[in-house]
């Protein structure tokens, strides 16, 4: 019995450890100037989110949590790379992007004062609901997740951080989702998951596009519309 | 008591005898990780012996400060060492003279005594090494403040040898996130604050890009030899603090006796070198920061210590 309480503690800790480990890459994507390290970042944070859907599935036993660890890890860990990997030329991965919006330190201090705010306005509304165990640690890990996602969206020019910022914000939403409603029907998860990957293909084709004609992919640079023929 | 306070003498010297032995270790590792031969592990103990028997020039126009200096930054390490477990996992005699963070600021005043010396003899090299390693310095301090506040949070002490009891009773306390977290963020502030790659190249001999190194380039005979010195036991007990009070607390002698003591002395060293390979590994796979990236370097490590906290202080 002992044991059996050590190993449910064990694995309390390793989902918080997820969740922290999870904010960092959330906090990585925002960070990061290379655009294929913030594509590794968004793999990593993915793992992460499947780790913890594993780790919450496993006592008791859920098959549905489980499943959604598998659809992350083969959409988004395995599938997704390799179709931006083949969507975009490797010249848009190895660019570095030194015109964000603001600059690295600030950046990172805004994102640590987002993770701090979504800890600050989750965690009242959670004890109010007298919400104990799984969902206290992911709730605030995955709102910080979307607040930071959201903040990539704002704060990068290129087109494939932007892209990743908004998958971060999913993943956000899915961390605190596999938490709060661990009984999602599958057929919601694979839905969303095949919106995702049919989203990737129309925003990589798309870039890759704006590429041929623009010449970069620093989308937040576009500010004019130009009409065709008007070279 | 008369073994306590033994046992704490003991384990100055310790870090005395085997600091340099540690700088030895790295730098040929280093040196066979880039194909070469490099000097033997004894080395740093043959540099001390050459700059302990030559001569000491000292510039006419420098002040006091500038030969109080070797021994504040030679004693700074040992006053820190009689404070953190370094053989055992109870408390020895000098144990609560102070706690971490009165500890960090011992260690800072020996850096802020080098600074000051540096600045001193109006060499051109030594104020700009200065005020970088004060710029790195000044990055660190919110990091090491805050890992401390983590670590007094969750062990609800600040004293080394009662927070190193915390990770391990139970075990499951190892796997909190705040822990490993604050694993990471020590790590990056031990590169920072000993002035390694990323953040700075130790190997490095062209004045105009050192940060560290530059402090004593004016010394010579035995004030150079003090500050080498110092300096290694300064990178020897912090890595004991990682390693014996943050990441592995066990192999230290948890009986009042001799034996169990200095079984503890291989065992620690142990420890030690697989944190230098760990090292090793790091600096052989990484490039020097330019001086600007530095503080996205450190404000890395603050993110993460910060989270760390975070993590810590909301899910209990």
């Amino acid at each position: 019995m002992q044991g059996f309480q050590d190993m449910a503690t064990i694995m309390g800790n390793l989902n918080a450890l997820a969740g922290g480990l999870f904010i960092i890459a959330a906090v990585g994507i925002v960070a990061t100037r290379q655009v294929g390290a913030c594509l590794k970042f968004f793999i990593f944070q993915s793992i992460f989110l499947a780790a913890s859907a594993f780790l919450l599935g496993a006592r008791p036993f859920s098959t549905h949590l489980m499943a959604v660890g598998v659809i992350n890890l083969v959409t988004k860990v395995m599938f997704l790379p390799w179709l931006l990997r083949h969507l975009l030329k490797e010249e848009v991965y190895a660019r570095r992007e030194i015109t964000q919006v603001v600059s690295i330190p600030t950046s990172l201090i805004i994102a640590l004062g987002l993770t701090i705010g979504a800890y600050f306005f989750s965690l009242p509304w959670l004890k109010a609901a007298a919400v104990t165990g799984a969902p206290r640690i992911n709730v605030p890990v995955g709102l910080a997740g979307l607040l930071l996602g959201a903040y990539t969206l704002t704060n990068r020019r290129e087109a494939v951080p932007q892209l990743l910022g908004l998958l971060a914000m999913e993943n956000g939403a899915f961390f605190a989702g596999v938490a709060i409603a661990p009984d999602l029907p599958l057929i919601a998860e694979l839905a969303l998951a095949f919106d995702l990957l049919i989203l990737i293909f129309v925003v990589g084709v798309l870039t890759r596009a704006v590429h041929e004609r623009v010449g970069t992919t620093a989308v937040g640079a576009l500010a004019k519309l130009r009409e065709e023929g008007h070279k | 008591m008369s073994k306590r306070i033994l046992f704490n003498v003991l384990q100055v010297l310790v870090v005395m005898g085997f600091s340099p032995l540690a700088m030895g270790v790295l730098n040929r590792f280093k040196e066979i990780v880039q194909s070469k031969q490099g000097p033997s592990i004894f080395q740093p103990y043959r540099d001390l012996w050459k700059l302990f028997s030559k001569d000491e020039v000292v510039p006419e126009e420098s002040s006091w400060i500038f030969r109080v200096t070797p021994y504040i930054v030679f004693v700074a390490p040992i006053f820190v060492t009689l404070l953190i477990p370094v053989l055992t996992d109870y408390p020895l005699f000098w144990a609560f003279m102070a706690d971490m963070v009165g500890a960090g600021f011992v260690l800072a005043l020996g850096g802020f005594f080098a600074a000051l010396a540096a600045v001193d003899t109006a060499n051109p090299y030594g104020p700009m090494g200065a005020s970088r390693t004060r710029m790195v310095g000044f990055l660190a301090e919110p990091i090491f403040l805050i890992v401390f506040f983590t670590v007094s949070f969750v062990a609800d002490s600040t004293i080394p040898f009662i927070v190193q009891q915390k990770w391990v009773t139970p075990i499951s306390n190892f796997f909190e996130p705040s822990h490993i977290l604050l694993l990471i963020a020590f790590v990056m502030l031990i590169l920072a604050e000993k002035g390694r790659i990323p953040v700075d190249n130790p190997s490095g001999h062209f004045e105009l890009a050192m940060i560290e190194e530059s402090k004593d380039l004016e010394y010579s005979g035995k004030g150079a030899a003090l500050m080498k010195w110092g300096g290694w036991m300064k990178f020897f007990v912090l890595m004991i603090v990682f390693l014996n009070v943050l990441l592995t607390p066990w192999g230290l002698a948890s009986t009042l006796s001799w034996e169990a003591v200095l079984l503890a002395i291989p065992l620690v060293l142990i420890k030690i070198l697989l944190f230098i390979v760990f090292l090793v590994f790091i600096e052989s796979s990484l490039a020097k920061l330019r001086l600007f990236r530095i503080s996205e370097f450190m404000s890395a490590a603050f993110v993460i210590a910060v989270i760390a906290m975070l993590t810590s202080a909301f899910t209990q």
